[in-house]
């Protein structure tokens, strides 16, 4: 950090004095002119929190993916399959069980049994061949796509938000002064903010895993150098099969967050890979980090752009991949 | 070598076959989104189809029609891409496509390079597609987006006391000419519409979309179709949104109406208007209904058929008929089956349909209530049924005329 800050004074300010002014937008009650240039601090301020948490949702999905590059060198483009699969599997046990929790639970235990099937049965008869292995696992989003709309149609599907999650809340952010002086708070949908929570949790076990555990320093160790590490006796295959899973199961996870929030149907597997290949290239492939920081900045840009320039929303999120290839080809936290 | 040898023979003696059986068979090609956003859309659409099937058969006089069906995905490029393998690779005689707004642009523009063969629409309600430039082989048996909106703004005026509304919409022709037909009957009774959001097709996250919904209208018009409107109820339902609803076509439809989950509750009481009502009394709607119950089993249909279904069985039903009229005769670049088509008048499940000049239909508009029919499933119930809407709304076509086309912000909320 001060590292960064000696060597590049400028940028520092700059990050200093915008991230200052992030904070005074969200907590400062708007001066009349910034409501009139800009439209309402409420529209503003749902459309940040969307952004955040529409970002949780990607990190889940990306980290996976990026975790699976990382230690394999393997492009998973199968990687909205498994998000989908886990999704229409969270469905069939909320809907057969009633519960939300236990839908979690079994959508990761099942997608991260795929994921350990692939990697035992297809990838780990192509090592090395980084090339074989994506055209293969473009091949098999094709067949896992047919198979799941041959199994569930072409319905959407919903999981059902428990009844202690459905409603907005109010947070303690004051959008609004009413005339008569009384305070207006932000309400804003609870189910959105319990699973940003969930996401944040999930990124922090997982850097406290890959930094703080034997098994994480294998791990990074697999990321630098696998070769060296598979010649100090560490069984490799092991890992690999291990991380796979997680990935995997993580993309689950995802599918069963996304099924609750958004919905579920033929075509979201393209999507959420998609998004998850600009997540990380912005963020640098293989960085957990790099990861969690490009979910925000796609979500962010994503909702912020929603409302602020709705014609061209779509073409936002891949600027913003095209001027990060252009000026930080590896991703903004790849250490290489 | 045997091998290779028995493999010429079956393949040559495949193509003779297809060559005998070209000779009996009329080939239709027919398209629908089974892929994207509007799936479950496509996929009603079939079976409104296939319904028209087991109702007429496929028999025309000693012929046999046959059916190629090829999968879009809403998008003017999928669609035109499907419509150009039918002709191109299965040799169809007739088309019957495209289901969506934008496809039905693209193709009747693509049908002005194949004036030999005949396009039927199967659905798809942009007014641009017969109002603009028409083909001449392009015929359409549905309404087109305003029409179907027609009696919505009096009825919501008039009855339901709105004065103010805003409107979030797919941004693409078919919601286009829907807002427009809203907007043209709303504004001219003295109504005033505040906001029009557009969101792109396929919009998942409409979180900020409900955020930016304005809290001073008497109601919010919802023009969606598909994911994109099971998505925003959702979404719409966790914000705890509560303001008064308005539908379009597709918004107030069985595919959306019996989607999973509770979201779709937000919806009862909402009012629209659409080329059909679920809960008709008409024995014409109701045989159809029952027609369409009879051939699916009940976890592979919607309760009762989508506009979608009743498009793509009033469609085919033309195509047949006319085809019967003439007897299946396709000599001379199609032209006594497309004189037929120009002319025939099907006594469709949802009221009379004729064609006008543009060979664009006029026919029936309904406006409906959402209704609980006490066992969780959600119908649209008739309100109002308006015979003989054409295409310009009832407007002098001069005056129409100077309305421009639907867009993004035409018409002005003011009295033509």
């Amino acid at each position: 950090m001060t590292r960064f800050v000696e060597r590049h004074p400028a940028w520092a300010l700059i990050v200093i004095i915008a991230i200052a002014l992030a904070l005074w937008l969200i907590f400062a009650v708007w001066p009349p002119g910034l409501e009139d240039a800009i439209g309402r601090k409420r529209v503003f301020l749902n459309a940040v929190f969307n952004g955040i948490t529409l970002g949780g949702l990607y990190f889940l999905v990306a980290s996976g993916f990026t975790l699976i590059f990382g230690l394999m060198r393997n492009v998973n483009l199968a990687h909205g399959s498994l998000y989908l699969f886990g999704g229409y599997v969270g469905y069939a046990i909320s809907a057969s069980t009633g519960s939300w929790i236990l839908s979690f639970i079994i959508a990761f235990i099942l997608t991260a049994l795929v994921g350990v099937l692939l990697q035992v049965i297809v990838f780990r008869r192509m090592e090395g061949q980084d090339l074989r292995q994506t055209m293969v696992t473009i091949g098999l989003s094709i067949v896992f796509a047919d198979l799941m709309l041959w199994a569930c149609g072409g319905d959407f599907y919903q999981i059902q938000t428990p009844n202690w999650l459905i409603g907005p809340i109010e947070l303690p952010l004051i959008t609004a002064i009413k005339s008569s002086g009384e305070p207006v708070y932000l309400r804003y949908p609870l189910v959105r903010l319990v699973i940003f929570a969930a996401s944040v949790v999930i990124g922090v076990a997982m850097w406290l895993a890959l930094n703080r555990t034997r098994m994480g320093m294998i791990i990074r160790a697999g990321v630098d150098d696998r070769d060296i590490l598979a010649a100090t006796g560490v069984r490799i295959q092991v890992v690999f099969v291990l991380v796979f899973a997680l990935g995997a199961g993580l993309a689950g996870i995802a599918g069963v967050v996304g099924g609750t929030f958004q919905s579920l149907s033929p075509g979201e597997d393209i999507r959420f890979l998609l998004a998850s290949l600009v997540v990380v290239i912005v963020g640098g492939m293989g960085s957990i980090p790099g990861a969690a920081l490009g979910a925000l900045i796609i979500g962010l840009a994503e909702q912020l752009g929603s409302v602020y320039i709705p014609t061209y929303a779509i073409v936002v999120t891949f600027l913003i991949m095209v001027v990060v290839l252009a000026l930080r080809p590896q991703g903004l936290l790849a250490r290489r | 070598m045997s091998k290779c040898s028995v493999g010429l023979i079956a393949l040559s003696s495949l193509l003779l076959s297809g060559a005998a059986i070209a000779q009996e068979k009329i080939r239709v090609g027919v398209t629908a989104t089974l892929e994207g956003t509007y799936t479950v859309l496509g996929e009603d659409g079939m079976r409104g189809h296939q319904t028209a099937l087991n109702v007429l058969g496929k028999k025309v006089g000693d012929k046999e029609l046959e059916f190629i069906v090829a999968s879009t995905d809403a998008t003017p490029d999928s669609a035109v891409r499907a419509v150009r393998k039918l002709i191109e690779q299965d040799k169809v005689q007739i088309l019957l496509s495209p289901l969506s707004g934008d496809e039905g642009i693209a193709v009747k523009n693509f049908a002005k390079t194949h004036p030999e063969l005949t396009f039927v629409n199967a659905a798809s309600g942009a007014q641009e597609a017969t109002y603009v430039d028409p083909a001449p082989n392009f015929f359409r048996y549905n309404m087109d987006g305003a029409q179907w909106q027609v009696g919505l703004g009096k009825y919501a005026y008039e009855t339901k006391g709105y004065r103010k509304i805003a409107t979030v919409g797919e941004d693409y022709s078919f919601i286009y000419t829907q807002v427009f037909g809203l907007v043209l009957e709303f504004c001219g009774a003295g109504g005033q519409v505040t906001n029009r959001q557009w969101v792109p097709l396929g919009t998942k996250d409409f979180a900020s979309v409900i955020a930016a919904l304005p809290d001073d209208v008497d109601a919010i018009y919802l023009g969606l179709g598909g994911a994109d409107a099971v998505n925003f109820l959702n979404q719409y339902q966790q914000a705890g949104g509560k303001a008064h609803l308005m539908g379009g076509s597709i918004m107030i439809d069985q595919t959306i109406l019996s989607s999973k989950g509770n979201a779709k509750n937000a919806l009862i009481g909402t009012i629209a208007a659409s080329g059909q009502a679920d809960t008709w009394e008409d024995p014409g709607w109701q045989k159809f209904v029952k027609a369409y119950q009879d051939a699916f089993p009940p976890n592979k249909r919607f309760p009762s058929p989508s506009l979608l279904a009743t498009n793509y069985y009033d469609s085919t039903m033309a195509l047949i008929l006319a085809l019967r009229e003439v007897n299946g005769d396709l000599s001379s670049n199609q032209a006594k089956f497309k004189a037929a088509l120009a002319k025939i008048e099907i006594d469709a499940p949802n009221g009379k349909i004729k064609l006008d000049a543009n060979r664009q239909a006029i026919g029936t508009n309904f406006v409906t209530e959402v209704v609980d029919d006490g066992k969780g499933a959600l119908f649209s119930k008739v309100v109002k049924v308006i015979p003989n809407v054409n295409q310009t709304l009832g407007y002098d076509p001069a005056v129409f005329a100077k309305i421009g086309l639907p867009s993004r912000s035409v018409p002005e909320c003011k009295k033509y």
